[in-house]
């Protein structure tokens, strides 16, 4: 372990070091050199001078912002002798079960590559290219026959990949007492329990105001609704991410949401975003990549079938398609568990120097993908601020709702998270499910890997993805899939098979998620 | 009360028959005593007419104004509501006032619309003002989005021309079909680059005075295929037309949702996009144009007391965010294109039944038409012309009270001028 001071320097070095020869550092240095020709820059004071204007032209606001983002997605620190896979995952039996997971899903893709006789990827003809540009904005209109085409895996498949995973240090044979899970995940995390859940959202108490609560016992909602709102312009005008995160864990109001969603992620639309999102558009046109066929496969058989989403159908195309070509996203592999899947070129399929990743960045779509965009088309109405907050969302969060790893807001301790949640205050309810083979897991999983993203409706989903940026954690998303449980709870006692069981739940798009996380956090008896 | 409530219909819905079987109703035929007949327009026409005709008794109650048409036929509705401005022009009300170029700034919330071939040379003058315009044509008496077709040429509606030879009365001698002509809205507002348009229900118990009543629970409908306002598309109707009755002949088309959107998504995607207050706006003025529709026809209705009527309102909202009244149906589609859709209409119905059918007891059609909040379910009051009279009796007498205060601008879209108190708020 470092000492506080030298963690700090140690931070500090390597996120000014990470800033060097971004465009954000040439745009600062083109802004300080200008200024110097301004009347109030004067020499005696220049270092002042100069930092006050960058002060007052808001371009300090811009730095606090970036450097902000640096450090929500730095991997929490580790001594610095620790090798790199480290930083990645820091428990070996968990790398091990990622690399095996992602082995079976690449040996999935290719065989389907050689089953189909398509290639990975190719480059479209000319007169291809034109036609996929003319009708890029009603890519829906297309039919293409994907009969053929499977996802590459589904929720279902992962569950069991996790079910299965074990710490080889813990004995599992003496773990028969009353203490022992009864859940479906045998792995020793560390994972808060409801008083830590009170310790880390202060904010969800009973007597705080809350947007998605209506009927408040200590505050009148539209008071405090109209005090938020202006509560909420002050932020925006402030420009400040940190403060929108703070705000956003007690909601954000409609009208808001969108711009201050986008200044939490500290995702911009200025000229260079559009540009960016334009290259990644002519890639698309360029070449044809067999994950496509996945994400149209997926979108039909997801969102296109969806009450909310179906009218978005084009806009996630032109996002999950160019989502495909963006190799930015390859950094966030240096904090993921995962590690981007490797394919070779044609005929040279040994030696590492033909190596190339595939997808470009990183990422093979499964079952569901597309549901991690689809409510944010109801924020955002151009594409390229859209992919932007998509991509931003992807690297802070749903990246570790598929991969394997000990993090807090990994999906395997969501999952544990929510067991032990059920186990410790609804324990009757778990054995119950447990006797009658609805083990709860194998029912909230699904809303887990997708963040409640088709499950609710959607005004209820984006006041929980709210909390999600707020807490800058996923974790409110296996207390909410506890919170469901413990609603449902009178008429799941009475149920005497899975089935049944899955018909309680069915149905989540009447649920008011605010209340039901409040109240199990803060009402439940420990 | 004594007895149950014996009903009729000629619609063959279970979205009705579930209700009134619900409420321990009756059924009978037509030919015994009823005392609740819900009918189609073609039946509605038999029992109120001169030949054919009865008289209804205090106990019967239909789901139909007689001359309903005057607000549900294109033609008809046009020509009530061109009427209804020129009376408020007259009156010199403030409602009237129009802007520098000559548009109604209040009452301007149906497209251009004329009567072929009545109004052929108003029409022709009118299309050479802006020669590149397209033109919607429908059939007068036709839903469903039967017979509509768009033309950007005068030759397209050579045939409903009216040349000197013939009688002005020659649309319906000859065959040939009156059609209104209408403006065709070329900017709509598109949601994930898809047109649709807007069906919301609106219960009619009185005429004079109106009350009336808003449905919660409308939806958008959406083009399954793309909309481009190149006229080389002008054919393909499926771009153009949001009746399920047509799209769902479109490939696209998907029995999950049946591009339907309820109207609470399109609250949620406005408010975020384009924030609250403008999103407010547009549907207080929906409601308006909902309110001044029924205005406008109010006159004319035989307000007959045994008939109360849910219309469906079609509505298409342009990129600037002004909703416009497209026509007015007097039997909307009780047809379920899916689940939600038949859990909507079976509400929808039970809503209508618990408004005018107090305590599902025999009607008496006597009765006062001021049911209580709680029987109002997803309805909610959109105006009360009683109500808005008393309260505008009050706030005279405030007024006068507090000499000196003016109501706020003439003209502009306050409550002075809107009937906000009694309405929808």
């Amino acid at each position: 372990m470092m000492d506080e001071g030298t963690e700090l320097s140690f931070t500090i070095a390597q996120i000014v070091q990470r800033f060097k020869g971004t465009h954000l550092h040439s745009q600062l240095e083109r802004q300080a050199k200008e200024c110097l020709h301004r009347p109030d820059i004067k020499l005696e004071s220049l270092k002042d001078d100069v930092r006050k204007f960058l002060k007052v032209s808001g371009w300090e606001r811009k730095l606090q912002n970036a450097v902000c983002r640096e450090l929500h997605i730095r991997p929490p620190p580790g001594h610095p002798a620790a090798p790199p896979e480290h930083t990645k995952e820091p428990l070996a039996y968990m790398r091990k079960a990622q690399a095996s997971w992602e082995k079976r899903i690449l040996k999935s893709l290719n065989s389907m590559c050689a089953e189909l006789g398509v290639p990975l990827a190719h480059k479209r003809p000319l007169p291809e290219q034109r036609e996929l540009s003319n009708k890029w904005n009603e890519m829906g209109t297309d039919e293409p026959d994907l009969s053929k085409f499977r996802p590459v895996y589904a929720p279902k498949d992962f569950l069991e990949v996790l079910i299965s995973l074990r710490n080889p240090n813990l004995d599992y044979s003496e773990e028969v007492s009353s203490q022992s899970h009864w859940g479906l995940i045998q792995v020793p995390l560390h994972i808060r329990d409801i008083p830590k859940m009170r310790e880390t959202c202060p904010e969800l108490t009973l007597t705080t105001g809350q947007l998605g609560i209506d009927d408040h016992p200590h505050i009148p909602s539209d008071l405090f609704e109209s005090e938020h709102v202006r509560l909420g312009k002050r932020v925006l005008s402030e420009q400040d991410s940190a403060a929108a995160q703070q705000y956003s864990r007690q909601g954000c109001p409609t009208g808001q949401r969108a711009e201050l969603w986008a200044l939490i992620l500290n995702s911009t639309n200025e000229p260079e975003d559009i540009m960016h999102y334009e290259q990644l558009k002519a890639g698309v046109l360029q070449h044809d990549l067999l994950v496509d066929n996945l994400i149209y496969k997926d979108v039909k058989l997801t969102a296109n079938n969806d009450d909310y989403y179906f009218v978005f159908e084009d806009f996630l195309y032109q996002v999950l398609l160019c989502f495909s070509r963006d190799t930015t996203v390859l950094e966030h592999f240096n904090y993921n568990s995962a590690t981007p899947p490797k394919s070779y070129i044609q005929g040279k399929e040994e030696g590492d120097e033909y190596a190339v990743i595939y997808p470009p960045n990183g990422v093979i779509p499964f079952h569901g993908f597309s549901m991690y965009v689809a409510p944010l088309c109801f924020l955002y109405n151009e594409p390229s601020r859209l992919y932007g907050v998509f991509r931003e969302m992807y690297m802070r969060y749903f990246f570790r709702l598929h991969s394997i790893s000990s993090h807090p807001s990994g999906i395997v301790s969501l999952c544990l998270q929510f067991e032990r949640l059920l186990q410790n205050h609804l324990p009757q309810l778990f054995y119950h499910l447990r006797e009658i083979g609805a083990q709860p897991l194998s029912i909230a999983f699904k809303w887990m890997v997708r963040a409640f993203s088709g499950y609710l409706s959607t005004d209820q989903l984006l006041l929980l993805w709210d909390r999600i940026l707020g807490y800058d954690s996923l974790e409110i998303v296996a207390v909410l899939a506890a919170a469901v449980f413990a609603f449902r709870a009178e008429n799941l006692m009475e149920v005497t098979s899975l089935a049944s069981a899955e018909a309680v739940l069915a149905d989540l798009s009447t649920l008011k998620v605010m209340p039901l996380i409040q109240i199990f956090v803060f009402a439940t008896v420990i | 009360m004594a007895g149950k409530v014996k009903w009729v219909t000629d619609i063959e819905k279970s979205v009705l028959i579930n209700n009134f079987e619900k409420r321990g109703w009756l059924q009978v035929t037509e030919s015994e005593e009823w005392n609740f007949y819900w009918m189609s327009i073609q039946t509605i026409r038999n029992v109120f007419s001169v030949d054919t005709g009865y008289r209804l008794t205090d106990e019967q109650m239909v789901n139909h104004f007689p001359n309903h048409y005057e607000l549900t036929r294109k033609d008809l509705m046009i020509k009530n509501i061109k009427r209804y401005r020129k009376e408020l022009e007259k009156e010199g009300s403030p409602l009237a006032e129009k802007d520098e170029n000559g548009k109604y700034i209040f009452l301007d919330f149906v497209p251009v619309t004329f009567m072929l071939p009545a109004d052929y040379n108003l029409f022709v003058e009118e299309f050479r003002k802006s020669p590149s315009s397209t033109w919607i044509m429908k059939p007068c008496g036709k839903a469903q989005g039967k017979g509509i077709f768009l033309i950007n040429k005068l030759s397209q509606i050579k045939k409903w021309s009216r040349d000197s030879r013939t009688s002005t009365f020659m649309a319906a001698s000859s065959g040939k079909e009156a059609y209104v002509i209408s403006l065709y809205i070329d900017n709509p507002l598109l949601i994930g680059g898809k047109k649709f348009d807007l069906r919301l229900y609106v219960l009619v118990t009185t005429y004079r005075p109106l009350k009336c009543y808003m449905y919660k629970l409308g939806f958008c409908r959406f083009c399954t295929v793309k909309y481009t306002p190149s006229t080389s598309e002008l054919d393909n109707m499926f771009v153009h037309l949001t009746n399920v009755a047509i799209q769902r002949h479109g490939d696209d088309y998907n029995h999950v949702h049946g591009g339907k959107w309820t109207v609470s998504n399109l609250r949620l995607y406005l408010e975020s996009t384009r924030g609250k207050e403008v999103t407010s706006r547009l549907f207080d003025q929906i409601h308006w144009i909902m309110v001044q529709s029924l205005k406008a026809v109010a006159p004319v209705m035989n307000n007959d007391k045994h008939c109360f009527e849910c219309y469906g309102y079609d509505i298409i909202i342009d990129d600037k965010l002004k909703p416009w009244l497209i026509e007015v149906n007097a039997s909307p589609s009780l047809t379920s294109s899916t689940a939600n859709d038949r859990i909507l209409k079976y509400n929808l119905i039970n809503d209508t039944l618990n408004i005018v059918t107090p305590n599902a007891e025999i009607p008496d059609c006597r009765w006062n038409r001021s049911p209580p909040k709680e029987a109002l379910g997803n309805y909610q009051v959109l105006y009360d012309e009683e109500q808005a009279l008393s309260e505008s009796a009050d706030r005279d007498r405030d007024l006068r009270s507090r000499s000196g205060q003016s109501l706020g601008s003439k003209g502009s879209r306050s409550s002075s001028v809107r009937p906000t108190p009694a309405t929808w708020k």
